[in-house]
């Protein structure tokens, strides 16, 4: 049935999509062709999905975790801007001199640590004030973005950089290791693992149990005695690890030096993730990489049919609108109400 | 029909001759939730000029009958008229449109706003602009007409809750109501507010308007209304006048008299004598707010023996529910000491009185007792998920868990098509049975049984009964909470009645005259 849905909304999304490009003047199945190529094609093609799938899985694992519980954390970006922020930090001025065997290691230390402690701000005025999450999660985003900026226009600036804002590049023992000639590097298995680790930990263990029960039904879980505050600062400080992780991985896999826009809204993108993926975290996992590909897709038509920018997001939004809306219908049925 | 002799002069339909239609005639009305029915058959009739008091016990179907009115559900059989024109609402627009305004328990007002804007809001007139200016004058005519005391140009959050509620009937004024239908309009208010609404409700009649309230407080129907209606389990038990009645006759009415019947026939009362043994739940001058910070218990002193059940009686929302959140750890207790099995809990952790041996069944199985979005393993397990043989280490043992579902489900006869099924999908009654065998498996102590039977069908019934008196006769200690007092007098040893968070009395089961029971839980105290 779902399933079902999911391919009914794809095609309809192609099809409205189609039209679009139609009456851009554009041949859509041209289009589409080549989007299709340009993600998955060819190993070029794919290694480029895999690479953009590292982020959007982690993040989204991070953010399936806390939703699962009702915690509605949409600071994934800031925390995976901080899991960034630590990692460049103790590579470059901690431990600089470390070899890879400790390095890497301590740098997955330091980019869980850095979105835990972002991930426990919003935690800790949930669980002592109420706040409410959403707000302050999301605000705190700004302030992780600013505080990198800040970090590579001032402080950590490199000072042979001629005038680009960047931190000086990581040690050598700090680049995670490739896959070949491609991009696709250690991050990815980072990803896949931690998909399974909380996949068990979400079935099988009594702490899965307890954020299953205070995310269905949080009055049963007061009932039943469960420590919810303890509970929602473990969540978050995880949901915040899991996305620093990806902060972590996209320096020392990709960037090799923390720079601007290290994120393209992956933090953003990882609620969609998390969404479309069920709150489940092998759904993540295919739905990361389904948003990568179309990600790379985009870009690729971009390059070769010399499209507008406008119409790769375009077609990702239409795409995802479909997705989102088949979703929520199937879940819930429009009715009319009085009044 | 006949009009009381206080009633005031008819100035809405000042013709002599031709006999008045009633300003609301609802006939046969019936309306069905699900398998409950609300409204069976009611016929109700309210006439200009008139102030109509309708009482009932919680869920005998006043608000039900009263929302048909006011156009917010639909009957599904049944005629309503007003002013003897038969009408048909689809929405409470509708019904305004026909002269209708109901005032409800949960006022419908935008707190930043004013007064007047508030009535703009419900406005369909109005275009582009507002006209606030306008509708200020109004309003303030209005309420100097009918003494409502209410400034327009008032922000919502400014005023009490009582001048909230004349905002309320200003607008319906002002929108064109002639009949006003208001549900339990004084249990929110002070006593001295309350006294101040009666006495405008007495001079809306008095202006010709039909005036209906549902209402609890026995005092306040026989001091101000013209008619009363009774209803019982859906039901019209009687209409009469505060003239030809009284408290008793009406505590009666609502209780239902075949209580009384039940008492006299001992066979009826299956109970074996267990002599009672040590205490086990001692309350002493337990005292506990409400969901709005109100006192909801005051200065309540009880005691459950081991081999004892306790009924408490009373109308919904006089404590019960607080009671039982405060001895279970869900609620925080602002004076007193609870006591279990000679222990101080006072304000102890939910947690740590479960293990103390205190089950609990809740008031409303699926908000706090159940999760319905889980399967029943893991609805079976909430109580001992964290201890071994379930749980080793951080892991879950999914064998455990099956053997003890399985033996939940099969020692109770819960009839589910597994232990994966999804907890929604059980019927009311196989939900309350596993609920009930999750928390007997601890061989409790004492348990806190909140309204055990409600929603549930006969057999299951039967089967919750059952289990409760075979922990009765295993020396478990009970705080049965019900508002059915055939439930209470059957499972209980004694019963106390509850009333305005005060225990009115405590009386032997056995023997209790069901009448008496009523009057204390209308308040009224044997002296």
């Amino acid at each position: 049935m779902t399933g079902l849905v999911t391919a009914l909304s794809f095609l309809l999304a192609l099809l409205f999509g189609g039209i679009v490009l139609f009456l851009a003047g554009e041949n859509p199945l041209q289009v589409y062709e080549s989007m299709f190529s340009g993600a998955l094609g060819n190993w070029n093609g794919v290694a480029e999905t895999l690479v953009k799938t590292t982020p959007l899985l982690l993040a989204g694992l991070g953010v399936a975790v806390a939703f699962r519980m009702q915690l509605w954390n949409i600071g994934a970006e800031g925390q995976l801007y901080w899991g960034a922020i630590f990692a460049t930090g103790l590579a470059l001025f901690v431990i600089p001199g470390a070899p890879g065997w400790v390095m890497v290691p301590a740098m997955v230390g330091a980019g869980l640590l850095g979105g835990a402690l972002w991930g426990l701000i919003p935690g800790v005025l949930r669980a002592w004030f109420g706040a409410s999450e959403i707000i302050t999660s999301l605000m705190l985003n700004y302030v992780a973005i600013l505080s990198s900026e800040y970090l590579i226009h001032g402080p950590w600036r490199d000072p042979q950089s001629f005038g680009f804002p960047g931190t000086p590049s990581l040690p050598a023992a700090a680049w995670l290791a490739h896959w070949g000639t491609t991009r696709v590097h250690l991050g990815l298995l980072f990803g896949l693992a931690a998909a399974l680790l909380l996949w068990i930990m979400l079935r099988r263990t009594r702490w899965g149990y307890e954020i299953g029960v205070m995310g269905e039904n949080p009055r049963a879980a007061l009932y039943a005695g469960m420590p919810t505050k303890r509970t929602i600062l473990l969540v978050m400080a995880l949901s915040g690890a899991l996305a620093g992780l990806a902060g972590m991985s996209e320096v020392a896999g990709i960037g090799h030096q923390l720079q601007r826009n290290l994120s393209p809204g992956y933090g953003y993108a990882a609620i969609i993730v998390a969404w479309l993926g069920r709150l489940h975290p092998l759904g993540a996992v295919l739905v990361a990489f389904l948003l990568a590909a179309l990600t790379v897709g985009g870009d690729q038509i971009q390059m070769s049919l010399g499209l507008p920018a406008a119409i790769a997001p375009m077609l990702q939004g239409t795409i995802l609108f479909f997705l989102l809306g088949g979703d929520i219908l199937t879940r819930y049925r429009i009715t009319r109400v009085i009044g | 029909m006949t009009p009381s002799p206080s009633s005031p002069p008819i100035t809405h339909h000042p013709s002599p001759v031709t006999p008045v239609p009633p300003a609301v005639a609802m006939r046969a009305i019936s309306k069905r939730f699900g398998p409950v029915v609300a409204n069976d058959q009611v016929d109700f009739e309210a006439s200009w000029g008139e102030v109509h008091a309708l009482v009932g016990e919680n869920g005998a179907g006043k608000s039900t009958l009263m929302s048909i009115l006011a156009g917010l559900y639909r009957p599904d059989s049944g005629q309503v008229e007003i002013d003897g024109m038969p009408v048909r609402f689809r929405s409470p627009r509708d019904a305004i449109g026909h002269g209708i305004g109901m005032v409800y328990q949960h006022f419908m007002l935008v707190e930043p706003f004013t007064v007047a804007e508030n009535v703009v809001l419900g406005e369909q007139r109005s275009g582009v602009d507002l006209q606030t200016a306008r509708v200020e004058r109004e309003l303030t005519e209005l309420s100097q007409r009918y003494g409502l005391g209410v400034d327009p140009r008032a922000k919502i959050w400014q005023l009490s809750v009582g001048e909230q509620q004349r905002v309320e009937i200003l607008r319906l004024l002002y929108l064109g109501a002639r009949i006003l239908v208001l549900d339990e309009p004084t249990a929110v208010l002070t006593p001295q507010e309350a006294r101040s609404l009666l006495q405008t409700l007495r001079g809306m009649a008095a202006q010709g308007f039909s005036v209906v309230f549902i209402s609890h407080k026995l005092d306040e129907v026989l001091e101000v209304a013209d008619r009363i209606s009774i209803l019982r389990r859906g039901q019209i038990a009687a209409t009469t006048t505060p003239t030809e009645t009284n408290r008793r006759t009406l505590a009666r009415l609502m209780v239902g008299r075949e209580l009384a019947e039940l008492v006299e026939h001992p066979s009826a009362e299956p109970h074996q004598t267990v002599m009672p043994g040590e205490p086990i739940l001692e309350l002493r001058g337990l005292s506990a707010l409400g969901e709005k910070g109100l006192p909801a218990l005051r200065n309540v002193d009880l005691e459950v023996r081991a081999g004892e059940t306790l009924g408490i009686a009373g109308v919904a929302g006089n404590g019960q529910r607080e009671l039982a959140e405060v001895v279970t750890g869900l609620r925080l207790a602002t004076d007193g000491v609870i006591r279990i099995d000679g222990k101080t809990m006072t304000n102890r952790p939910a947690a740590e009185i479960a293990r103390a041996g205190v089950a609990h069944i809740p008031e409303d199985r699926l908000a706090t007792g159940l999760i319905g979005g889980m399967n029943l393993s893991e609805n079976a397990i909430l109580r001992v998920y964290a201890q071994p043989p379930m749980c080793s280490g951080p892991f879950l043992s999914n064998r455990a868990v099956a053997a003890f579902t399985d033996r939940l489900l099969a020692n109770h006869d819960v009839k589910a098509p597994g232990r994966w099924a999804k907890l929604h999908t059980l019927s009311g009654g196989n939900q309350q049975k596993l609920l009930l065998a999750r928390e007997l498996a601890g061989q409790p102590r004492l348990i806190v049984a909140v309204h055990p039977t409600r929603g549930v069908d006969i057999g299951a019934t039967e089967a919750i009964h059952t289990a409760l008196r075979e922990q009765r006769a295993r020396g478990a200690a009970t705080l049965l909470i019900s508002e059915d007092l055939d439930e209470l007098l059957a499972l209980s040893d004694r019963i106390a009645v509850l009333f305005e968070g005060r225990v009115m009395g405590t009386l032997p089961a056995r023997g209790a005259a069901a009448e008496e029971i009523g009057l204390l839980m209308a308040g009224i105290s044997h002296d």
